[in-house]
């Protein structure tokens, strides 16, 4: 319909050929000496958390506080996006006992029965990723310590045995040191901008602060993170851990809420085609 | 309340070729611009180096300007209503 | 020597009518500024209010893929608004001025936009019916007479290309899939179809500025025209979807050798153009929030910038 001499023929399509199947044409046998049930689990800590935070940002579509920010925003939720399906396609793969049983006739491929058909008791997502929105201080803060924590995680899973895993590791890694970027740029700017803007980042870092341990943060990142906040002049929070049992499948209430608006769709139509 | 302001975006979009106008975003500084660049004009990995630079420094010729008698016209954006701000309750302007 | 308005609205005529493109520094006459400030600050309102009814399901959306495929065209429309706006800088209007008037009332965006999207259908239908007739629409705006417009067209055309895809591939996928499903489609087909055909405006015989519009290269068909031209288009992708169109007058016309169809409702047009549709407060309440809730983002933004300068 439009013409090529109009538009030119260098057509960029917004994904690789692989898009279907995420997966497609990889080798996911398992490496020996890998434990199929761990390497499932691990993929699934990785990948829930990359899709609840993914979710959460993908909330801020069309109210962000101006365009740019918007379009950043959505490329961030798009990149999780991927990671997500990428780690629960491996999941799958991996040990397809972790899969939920569906009807033999169902045409739902495995990530979707992942993401969409485990209950909140399922998900190994950390506690961090799955608290509600706040405001855009709070959107920041929580990518910072996330996506550090995160990228230290794909460097050192870089060198795994398992050469998906590894695989998934190296684009990430990309994608990850750009969020934290992002992150850390806006959480400095926000840190040292108005009396408001700081009063905001700080009261998100003192919300935030009680899931770090959660995190349990490789090596190497609280240093990351203290250059961010001491460019940002801001100290440590001092405050109590909370319980963040997310690894163990305990969650609260908000990734109930997120979930069953999530999955509504799917499950309403377990035989549909998308 | 402030505006952020303008930025042109030029993009090599692969190697050996020049840089090319491509758009203008807003941005509060020149690392935001770049950011905003790459996230609004390499969706679609249509770049591998980014420029950015604020629209007020660019300094430009006006398209007409050999043919003397179109010069003075060229830039001149205060002879258009919409140059100026008139608050919004001042009826019939 | 002093140059007349008159030599000026000459050279102005000549360059439209060679098919030069009019660039920011010419001179242009002071109602060319303004029709096409008001006609692409409507464009740019249309694809930043456009996000919200698609963008409700992404957080639903029935798969991974999906997910990926709407977040991703739902972010191309904020990028389509960010490139209007810029052109519509380049006339000297500023986009803080264009979202306050848009924010006000006093610039329009497409009545589509205030219709809801109670189905996950309506993705697939917006992307098909919506998108397609706005390519209708855009395409030969890829050629309109001021620069800086038509060159925003060109990358939101290709861009466009993908949504609209999407969307029939979705409804494909649908047909293909349970009974559910399929009356799924049609039914979102049923309520989209006439809101489609008015996104071409009212007929020529309405439209006050169409003719003027035309003269100068800013628009380039007449909305008759197009969508003439979108009906004869759906027609065929309707019979490959296995749908069917909503209107018993849609027929083909083998002596014009295009189809005939019914008239669309153009109260109903006008209600809503004036405000009354299903959505128009919601749409523009969710805007004017987002932009208040991130003034002290782009305030802090400022105040750190300066900083670093001084």
């Amino acid at each position: 319909m439009i013409s090529d001499d109009l538009l030119g023929n260098d057509a960029h399509w917004a994904f690789g050929t692989d898009f279907e199947d995420p997966l497609a044409g990889v080798d996911t046998t398992v490496p020996d000496g890998v434990d199929p049930a761990s390497l499932a689990r691990y993929c699934l800590m990785l990948g829930d958390d990359a899709l609840v935070l993914s979710q959460r940002l993908s909330e801020w579509c069309s109210r962000a506080p101006d365009l740019e920010e918007d379009i950043a925003l959505a490329n961030v939720a798009l990149d999780l996006l991927g990671q997500a399906r990428l780690l629960l396609a491996r999941a799958a793969a991996a040990d397809p006992s972790v899969v939920p049983a569906l009807p033999d006739d169902s045409p739902v491929p495995a990530e979707d029965a992942l993401a969409f058909f485990r209950s909140p008791a399922e998900f190994r997502n950390v506690t961090m990723a799955e608290l509600p929105n706040g405001d855009f201080a709070e959107a920041i803060t929580r990518l910072l310590l996330l996506s550090t924590c995160r990228l230290a995680e794909f460097e050192s899973m870089a060198a795994h045995p398992d050469a998906v895993l590894a695989a998934v590791a190296a684009k990430g890694r990309k994608e990850l040191a750009y969020h934290r970027d992002f992150a850390a740029r806006w959480f400095v700017t926000l840190a040292r901008g108005t009396a408001e803007s700081r009063r905001r980042v700080l009261d998100a870092l003192d919300g935030l602060w009680a899931f770090w341990p959660e995190l349990d943060a490789p090596a190497g990142v609280e240093v990351v993170l203290d250059q961010v906040f001491a460019a940002a002049d801001v100290s440590r929070p001092e405050v109590a851990p909370a319980r963040g049992l997310g690894r163990e499948c305990v969650h609260t209430e908000a990734l109930t809420d997120l979930l069953a608006e999530m999955q509504s769709v799917a499950r309403a139509h377990p035989r549909g085609l998308w | 309340m402030s505006e952020w302001p303008l930025y042109e975006v030029f993009l090599r979009g692969k190697r050996g070729l020049n840089h090319v106008h491509v758009g203008s975003l807003h941005a509060p500084d020149d690392r935001f611009a770049l950011m905003h660049a790459r996230d609004v004009y390499t969706r679609r990995n249509e770049g591998v180096s980014i420029w950015v630079v604020r629209a007020c420094e660019i300094t430009a010729s006006s398209p007409d300007e050999k043919d003397p008698m179109f010069a003075p016209s060229g830039d001149k954006v205060y002879r258009h209503p919409t140059f100026y701000d008139i608050p919004a309750h001042v009826p019939h302007l | 020597m002093t140059v007349t308005e008159t030599e000026l609205a000459e050279h102005f005529e000549a360059t439209v009518a060679r098919g030069d493109r009019i660039e920011p520094r010419d001179w242009m006459p002071e109602a060319y500024r303004k029709t096409l400030i008001r006609q692409i600050a409507q464009h740019a309102h249309s694809e930043i209010i456009g996000m919200q009814p698609e963008g409700n399901w992404i957080s639903r959306a029935p798969s991974l893929r999906r997910k990926a495929i709407l977040l991703a065209k739902v972010q191309d429309e904020a990028g389509h608004g960010l490139y209007l706006y810029s052109a519509c800088e380049t006339l000297g209007t500023a986009r803080r001025e264009l979202t306050e008037k848009l924010l006000s009332g006093k610039q329009k965006y497409s009545s589509i936009f205030n219709y809801p999207t109670p189905s996950y259908a309506d993705v697939g239908t917006i992307g098909w019916l919506v998108d397609g007739a706005a390519i209708c629409n855009q395409v030969p705006l890829c050629r309109t007479s001021f620069g800086p417009y038509g060159r925003a067209m060109i990358r939101i055309c290709k861009e466009e290309s993908f949504h609209q895809r999407q969307g029939y591939e979705l409804l494909m996928t649908m047909m293909r899939g349970t009974e559910e499903q399929r009356a799924m489609v049609q039914e979102s087909v049923d309520r989209f179809w006439w809101p489609a055909l008015m996104m071409f405006g009212p007929p020529d015989d309405a439209s006050p500025h169409t003719g003027q519009s035309m003269a100068w290269g800013i628009k380039r068909n007449t909305n008759d025209e197009l969508r003439q031209k979108f009906v004869d288009m759906t027609v065929p992708q309707a019979r490959a979807l296995g749908v069917t169109l909503p209107d018993p007058e849609l027929r083909w016309n083998s002596e014009r050798r295009a189809h005939d169809f019914g008239e669309p409702d153009w109260d109903e047009f006008w209600a809503v153009v004036e405000g009354n549709g299903p959505c128009n407060a919601e749409r523009l309440d969710r805007r004017r929030r987002a932009h208040e809730d991130g003034a002290w983002v782009r305030d802090a933004a400022v105040a750190f910038a300066e900083e670093g300068a001084r």
